[in-house]
């Protein structure tokens, strides 16, 4: 692909967006924005690792929150059971990688080998039986309410990083640097390399392959590429890396439910940023985190004041109503398809190029 | 008149070029054979005729009317007829269903339907038999007996003889010589001396283009050309 | 062993899965009266999840487009139905079966317009600019399936709704020791002539036979001289009409719906539609009749494996016969 003006705008936009994450805590400084920040951090992981799938096989999975629920539900699990520190944190993690490969591998050799829409329908169907297993094995997983616990000792917010000759907190900025940024640079750092992984792996021959398949099956199956191989690995791929986003988040919220980690709900936000950003793309992840996440904290308020001002209308104040917000993301989703397949990076990507 | 033209075909297949001028002109009455080797564009010639590819730009007539940008089923009811390599044969149905779906309105013209008992005895013999039961012969018996239930003005076969026995290859030469009275066949073939034995007019494709036509009998007397086109060596 | 097999082939094969399973259950159970109830149950439940099954998998069949928005429809059913029926409560409280009888009717009639309207507008706008697109068309069909469930949130609400249902299916009949409620024997009915309808039009009728050899096909159709485009829009609302009757039948079933009914709904489909095998109605009804009965059955025996036993039952399905039991196509 050409260097087109689109391309290095993507770039810059992108480079702009994690510098902004790096410096959040020190840049917008309240809680609410934390929690904003962080939240996109694991979501451009976990829809990185789901545009891996989808951008570079073209083949969709409605199992994707499973992976995280699953890395999630480790450490929280056992963080519960061992007590607060990194071996419970390290253990499971490793447990959701190891439980999701095992299930992506068998969900994969079995539906993979007939159709790829059998694929769909059987991912849905497995994500769905996973939430009704944690709603139900309420003696591990807290069933409904799911699980508080405590995280390591350093990301407590009272713990000090650095003290002065007082043995007060010090403070960059206005900023104290306590366990509760020490949190967040955990979770910026490790979403931030486990992106740049990503990156380099489509970046590496293997992303060359996985276009041929994307582009052409039955020519890159006659090319000699072993296509339902290949698609099975990209798929244990992606669930790993969604299991290991789900122990992030895990770890920085101190809690873990259906909502949090399992939920349809989640799958359809991962479907939208993935969309929204741009699918085959990596940098349109990024893009479609971002605005999704600032769409989910902002636009409802809005859409709060907007119902408001239409009170006294038929319907419309219903259809307003913030909680009717995906309705309206409804919509947009499917324009965006129909019209910008390739999504805000895809399409901004080939701005430059034509001209 | 000629009953089929074809100027300046050109089909692209996904991001391939595979035909890249097709022109040729079918007279009426006759067997017209398109020869080549493999992967020239033969298959793809003939699907683009019926639509089934989306040819750009070039022009289709047919009868003398421009079939260009009609739908694949208009183009069949026009009166073109197409048995597919595959044969295309429905196989859960019976071969009577089979039949019935190739006839305008769904009833039989007695005349023809005895007809095409004469020449394939074995379809009368299965009639209620589901078409994957057939055997290879006769399933291709099926697909050129779907093709002449009605009357067509052309009808376009795609390698028939593929993986034959030489007795029902026979047949075939026969049933197309008789079919060819009242129609013209358009017929792509690997199998020279099958193609030398029934065709009238031909043409050679090569590479996604029409580099040689005329009469079979001139083309069957030149063995330079013929080497030079189909690499024969007998 | 391949006697065995032809032995099986020959008294039905493959068809005699559910009363397999039904007789291990027996076995299992030990109590013929819950036996009883619980095949009762699980024959309306398949005959209703049929219903809500054969469309997709018609559709699926002839045009190779898979509508994941497919349980909007059985959710707009069952709430159209529930509507009219609540419009509807004075003729169903009534003493007279005539009047009885009439509002359901109405309330099915409403649901299976309502479907016919939706399917319409469904392949025109959702589907017609996607065709032989996989990836935007699960895409674009999740998506319709997020509006259609906001809507209806937007329209009835969040809170569950009392469906009532007429005073002649209410109530149960005893026979000895069982008792089989009189709503189960009405949906079995129901669901089979559905099943006898469509069987003739599929096996009987010129447009039958153009949508089977569609289904096995389709570019031979055209070439043949038939718009298998039109075709498809027929089957398309056909298939979600019947989706509807089938969101309809689960609201009097169930008597008590929520918005989540479809997204549920779904997951029974897609499996039901998987284990059958795509683009076959007899497929549809057979893995339907399965998933029907083992829900039943395992509901009654460990009721936490309930949905999983679903699950389950289609990981052996594929392993055993990765297209499913009785796919269209060979």
């Amino acid at each position: 692909m050409k260097q087109s003006y689109g391309y290095l705008a993507v770039r810059l936009c992108v480079f702009a967006i994690w510098g902004l994450l790096c410096f959040a805590p020190f840049l917008f400084q309240d809680v609410r924005a934390l929690e904003v920040a962080a939240r996109i951090c694991i979501f451009i992981v976990l829809v990185a690792s789901y545009d891996l799938l989808i951008g570079y096989t073209g083949i969709v999975s409605f199992a994707h929150t499973m992976f995280f629920g699953f890395g999630a539900y480790g450490a929280a699990i056992l963080l519960k059971q061992m007590g607060p520190g990194w071996d419970a944190v390290a253990l499971g993690a490793l447990a959701g990688v190891v439980v999701s490969l095992i299930v992506a591998t068998g969900v994969g050799l079995l539906s993979l080998r007939v159709k790829a829409i059998f694929f769909a329908m059987i991912t849905l169907a497995t994500a769905s039986v996973a939430l009704v297993l944690a709603s139900q094995l309420s003696q591990f997983t807290g069933g409904e309410d799911g699980i508080t616990y405590r995280a390591p000792d350093l990301f407590k917010p009272a713990t000090k990083l650095l003290v002065d000759a007082e043995g007060k907190v010090v403070k960059i900025f206005g900023v104290s640097l306590n366990g509760k940024l020490a949190a967040y640079y955990f979770v910026f750092f490790s979403a931030l390399a486990l992106f740049w992984v990503m990156v380099r792996i489509v970046a590496a021959p293997l992303g060359t392959v996985l276009k041929a398949i994307r582009e052409n099956e039955a020519r890159a199956e006659a090319i000699g590429y072993r296509v339902v191989a290949y698609r099975t690995f990209v798929f244990c791929l992606s669930a790993a890396v969604a299991s290991l986003a789900g122990t992030i988040y895990a770890v920085w919220l101190k809690y873990t439910g259906p909502d949090t980690a399992l939920s349809f709900a989640i799958m359809i936000d991962i479907l939208l940023m993935v969309v929204i950003g741009g699918m085959g793309t990596m940098w349109g992840a990024v893009v479609g985190a971002v605005l999704m996440v600032l769409a989910q904290y902002y636009l409802r308020d809005l859409m709060g004041v907007a119902a408001d001002a239409v009170t006294g209308v038929p319907l419309l104040p219903e259809l307003l109503n913030p909680d009717r917000w995906l309705l309206w993301l409804g919509i947009i989703f499917i324009l965006l398809v129909y019209f910008f397949p390739r999504g805000i990076v895809g399409t901004v990507q080939t701005m430059g190029a034509r001209q | 008149m000629s009953v089929l033209t074809v100027t300046a075909m050109k089909t692209d297949i996904g991001k391939y070029a595979v035909l890249h001028d097709i022109t040729f002109e079918v007279p009426e009455g006759g067997v017209f054979v398109l020869l080549g080797r493999n992967g020239a564009g033969k298959t793809t010639t003939l699907r683009s005729i019926m639509k089934l590819w989306q040819p750009t730009p070039g022009s289709v007539r047919f009868q003398g009317e421009d079939i260009t940008g009609l739908h694949t089923a208009d183009i069949a009811r026009r009166g073109i007829a197409y048995v597919p390599e595959n044969m295309g044969i429905f196989g859960r149905l019976t071969v009577e269903e089979n039949l019935v779906l190739a006839t305008a309105k769904g009833k039989f013209d007695p005349a023809r339907l005895k007809n095409i008992y004469a020449l394939f005895p074995a379809l009368e013999k299965f009639w209620t038999k589901q078409a994957w039961s057939l055997s290879g012969g006769q399933k291709q018996m099926l697909a050129v007996a779907r093709a002449i239930i009605e009357p067509r003005a052309l009808i376009l076969i795609d390698e028939p003889t593929k993986g034959l026995a030489p007795s029902i290859v026979a047949a075939m030469a026969d049933a197309f010589r008789e079919i060819s009275q009242s129609a013209t066949i358009l017929l792509v073939e690997q199998n020279f001396h099958f193609a030398r034995s029934i065709g009238s007019n031909m043409a050679v494709i090569e590479d996604g283009r029409v580099v040689h036509s005329g009469a079979m009998a001139d083309f069957a007397a030149d063995k330079a050309l013929q080497n030079k086109l189909l690499s024969l060596s007998a | 062993m391949e006697t065995i097999t032809d032995k099986l082939g020959r008294i039905g094969g493959v068809n005699l899965l559910p009363v397999a399973v039904a007789v291990a259950a027996f076995v299992l159970i030990g109590a013929p009266s819950s036996w009883a109830t619980l095949t009762v149950a699980g024959l309306a439940m398949g005959m209703m999840v049929f219903l809500m099954a054969s469309g997709l998998s018609l559709i699926f069949g002839l045009m190779d487009v898979l509508n994941f928005g497919h349980s909007a429809f059985v959710s707009f059913g069952a709430f159209v139905a529930a509507s009219v029926l609540a419009a509807l409560s004075g003729w169903l409280g009534a003493d007279s079966v005539f009047l009885n009888a009439l509002a359901l009717s109405l309330a099915i009639l409403a649901a299976m317009s309502f479907g016919l309207a939706a399917g319409w507008f469904f392949e025109r706008v959702i589907i017609r600019p996607v065709y032989h697109d996989h990836l935007r068309q699960i895409l674009i069909t999740m998506g319709a399936l997020i509006v259609s469930e906001q809507i209806i949130l937007a329209v009835w609400g969040g809170t569950p709704i009392t469906v009532p249902r007429p005073q002649f299916l209410e109530g149960a009949l005893i026979l000895g020791d069982v008792s089989i409620e009189i709503y189960r024997i009405f949906a079995v009915l129901l669901g089979l002539v559905a099943f006898a309808g469509l069987y003739v039009v599929l096996n009987r009728t010129r447009i039958g036979l153009l949508v089977r050899a569609g289904v096995e096909n389709r570019e031979m159709v055209e070439a043949l001289g038939y718009r298998i485009d039109r075709l498809f829009i027929g089957v398309f609302m056909a298939g979600s009409a019947l989706a509807a009757v089938g969101g309809a039948m689960w609201a009097g079933y169930e008597t008590l719906i929520t918005p989540a009914l479809g997204g549920e709904m779904m997951i029974v489909v897609f499996i039901v539609v998987i284990i059958g095998g795509l683009g076959s109605i007899e497929g549809t009804l057979l893995g339907a009749l399965l998933v029907g009965l083992t829900a039943n059955y395992v509901g009654f025996l460990a009721p936490k494996l309930a949905l999983a036993s679903n699950m389950i039952l289609m990981m052996i399905i594929l392993i055993w016969r990765p297209n499913g039991l009785r796919p269209a196509v060979k």
